[in-house]
């Protein structure tokens, strides 16, 4: 696992043959903080690794897999394959702040259902950003599937009503929609986009069956208001972490997972169309532990 | 859900408030609190405990024990550090504040074309960057300016940045498919000087820095461009990866200064320092939004309030 083997490393300096003692604990924790845990849960995680391991002389492998155990234990009730309902067309609506990876990851699943056979439409409802209905546009031919746009600046809700009544007219499988990057704080931007939602539920009230967060690996504590914010404008239902492939290990996720708990989908690790995995628990927990390393060193 | 420094520490020194002198426990447990509120702004932990440390020994002088309210005055001390660690200065004195100021600015003491070369991570706003310092150079310094996109990566990259040349009022380097980044760029130095250009941007692809083809590739393009200005583009939302990016990008690359994209989010902005801190680099500019007048210079104050929760603090320790 590329994106965690500093992390691995750092476990490895740190914990030889050592007591788990006060001292150790706050290394333990400093690394988890390093990793974007967040000062809480990585205190939490902490106290209930000292809960049954406290004092004890204990190697590197056990405390990594004891670290890899307990938030895993977190993980794993959100470990969450990205299932289609009954309902056609399925609407999936991607949203998430600017530069998230939102477009490349729709185009990615785009592929993955083509290729299962379902008939796919893409709706190009960034109207604002310069060349994103092209970049959209060159991911639909690549999954294969007709991308709906409208003109630079076209009001993106309307576009949206379109596309839905084209995807139940030509008894499309699933709608994906893209939409344009947004921070969360930008209280006109959130408005468009709780209007494209409106529309959308105008249209089918069922509808939209998934609404993906997608977020940056890189990202910080605000990762949390991130949340926050687009669970109430968007009511989010899953989340999707791209950009796993570089030296960010994507901690926060396991803070976002402690207090929100929303299903976790896929992570994003490349920039290829192949490049998503479907997100597993005991994996994360293991990489961002260390314990892949250390099986894989053997 | 993210407490302000100034309302942290009042908790800590409430009890003390009369009693005058602030013991070893005290100075601790306010250090514990600064600690934290600079991990929940994103400062990367090795630039915290540096900074704790510094922000310590002053704590423990005079000035705060004969203080009315230490909390305040603790806030002020950690303020001012960060101010100075930013890169910016306490002093009045008109020669320090303009070097200051000439710190963030764009050097464009070159033989023209002056080569500006973007380089960052995936998606941290390099493209957009660069047309908003088109729009900067051809509006606020009449300068003739000249957009090239290297990015033969991510879809319709160079139709991005051509578009916004469109729109700032910039030249753009025709596409020619199928070129290598390294033969972009030897044409756009060919092109930028036959045209007149006084400024020539080169926007490279987003890369991680684990990537060696990536990285390997930008690094040629810098040697054949010998840039005077290279630019690390970066999110002001970043966590504590900021620290391992900036140490990774400034090691491959002869960087010159920072950009911090997406200040307009409601992120603390910690990356910033720990940027600077690992790098030394002057943080050149600031961009507030998606549009191309969504560009600032950068302002140390302003960020050292944000990184602590704190609107002015200068104000509320007055009131202290
Ligand atoms: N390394 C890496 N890069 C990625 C990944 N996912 C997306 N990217 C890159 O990140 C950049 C931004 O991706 P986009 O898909 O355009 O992001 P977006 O959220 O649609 O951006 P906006 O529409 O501008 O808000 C592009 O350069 C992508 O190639 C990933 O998993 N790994
Ligand atoms: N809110 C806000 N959005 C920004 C800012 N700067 C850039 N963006 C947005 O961030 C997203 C990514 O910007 P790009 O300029 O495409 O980023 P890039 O670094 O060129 O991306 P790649 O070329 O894919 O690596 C776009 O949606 C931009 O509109 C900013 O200062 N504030
Ligand atoms: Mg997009
Ligand atoms: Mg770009």
């Amino acid at each position: 696992r590329r994106s965690t083997t500093r992390m691995s490393d750092q476990m490895a300096a740190t914990f030889n043959q050592r007591t788990l003692d006060t001292a150790a604990l706050e290394d333990l924790e400093d690394i988890l903080i390093m990793a974007d845990l967040g000062t809480d849960v990585a205190t939490k995680v902490c106290a209930n690794l000292a809960a049954d391991k406290f004092d004890k002389t204990v190697t590197d492998l056990e405390i990594k897999v004891a670290l890899a155990e307990t938030i895993s234990d977190i993980m794993t009730p959100l470990e969450t394959p990205f299932v289609l309902g009954l309902a056609r067309p399925q609407v999936i609506l991607f949203v998430g702040v600017n530069g998230s990876g939102k477009t490349t990851t729709l185009g990615k699943i785009a592929k993955r259902f083509g290729d299962q056979g379902q008939k796919v439409l893409i709706c190009a409802a960034d109207t604002f950003r310069a060349a994103a209905v092209e970049q959209l546009t060159v991911w639909g031919e690549r999954a294969g599937a007709p991308v709906m746009s409208g003109k630079p600046g076209a009001d993106a809700a309307s576009l949206v009503y379109d596309a839905m009544n084209r995807a139940r007219d030509e008894d499309y499988d699933i709608l994906m929609i893209d939409t344009a990057g947004r921070l969360q704080n930008r209280t006109e931007l959130m408005d468009e986009l709780a209007k494209i939602i409106r529309v959308i539920e105008k249209t089918d009230p069922s509808a939209p069956h998934h609404s993906v967060l997608v977020l940056d690996a890189t990202v910080g504590q605000n990762a949390l208001l991130q949340v926050e914010a687009f669970k109430q404008t968007a009511n989010v239902s899953g989340l999707i972490m791209t950009k796993l492939d570089g030296t960010a290990k994507g901690g926060v996720l396991v803070a976002l997972s402690d207090k929100y708990k929303l299903p976790i989908h896929f992570i994003g690790i490349g920039e290829g169309i192949d490049d998503l995995e479907t997100f597993s628990a005991p994996v994360f927990a293991a990489a961002l532990s260390g314990v892949a390393d250390a099986v894989s060193r053997k | 859900m993210f407490e302000a420094l100034g309302d942290r520490l009042t908790g800590v020194f409430d009890t003390l408030t009369g009693r005058g002198a602030l013991s070893e426990r005290d100075v601790d447990a306010a250090m514990r609190e600064i600690r934290k509120a600079l991990l929940e702004a994103d400062v990367a932990l090795p630039v915290v405990k540096d900074f704790v440390a510094k922000v310590r020994t002053e704590t423990v002088g005079e000035k705060v024990i004969r203080a009315v309210k230490p909390g305040q005055q603790v806030v002020k001390i950690v303020n001012d550090a960060l101010i100075q660690m930013l890169g910016g200065t306490l002093s009045d004195d008109d020669a320090d504040m303009a070097a200051v100021r000439k710190s963030a600015e764009l050097n464009l003491n070159a033989k023209p074309p002056v080569v500006i070369l973007m380089a960052g991570l995936q998606g941290s706003g390099k493209t957009t960057t660069t047309g908003k310092l088109a729009l900067f150079l051809k509006d606020r310094a009449k300068k003739k300016v000249m957009l090239a996109s290297l990015d033969t990566n991510r879809p319709a990259a160079m139709e991005q940045l051509g578009m916004l040349a469109e729109k700032s009022g910039a030249g753009f380097l025709p596409i020619i498919k199928d070129q290598s980044p390294t033969e972009i760029t030897t044409r756009a130095l060919k092109e930028a000087a036959k045209g007149g250009y006084d400024v020539l941007f080169l926007d490279t692809a987003g890369r991680t820095t684990i990537n060696e083809e990536l990285m390997a590739d930008v690094i040629a393009v810098a040697r054949i461009a010998k840039p005077t200005e290279t630019l690390l583009v970066a999110d002001a939302l970043t966590g504590q990866d900021a620290v391992e990016t900036a140490r990774r990008f400034n090691d491959a690359l002869p960087l010159t200064g920072l950009v911090l994209t997406r200040i307009d989010g409601d992120g603390r902005g910690g990356a910033a320092l720990s940027m600077k801190a690992v790098t030394g680099l002057p943080i050149k500019f600031l961009g507030t939004g998606e549009k191309l007048d969504g560009l600032e210079a950068f302002d140390a104050e302003r960020l050292a309030g944000r990184i602590l929760g704190q609107g002015d603090v200068v104000a509320l320790v007055e009131k202290a």
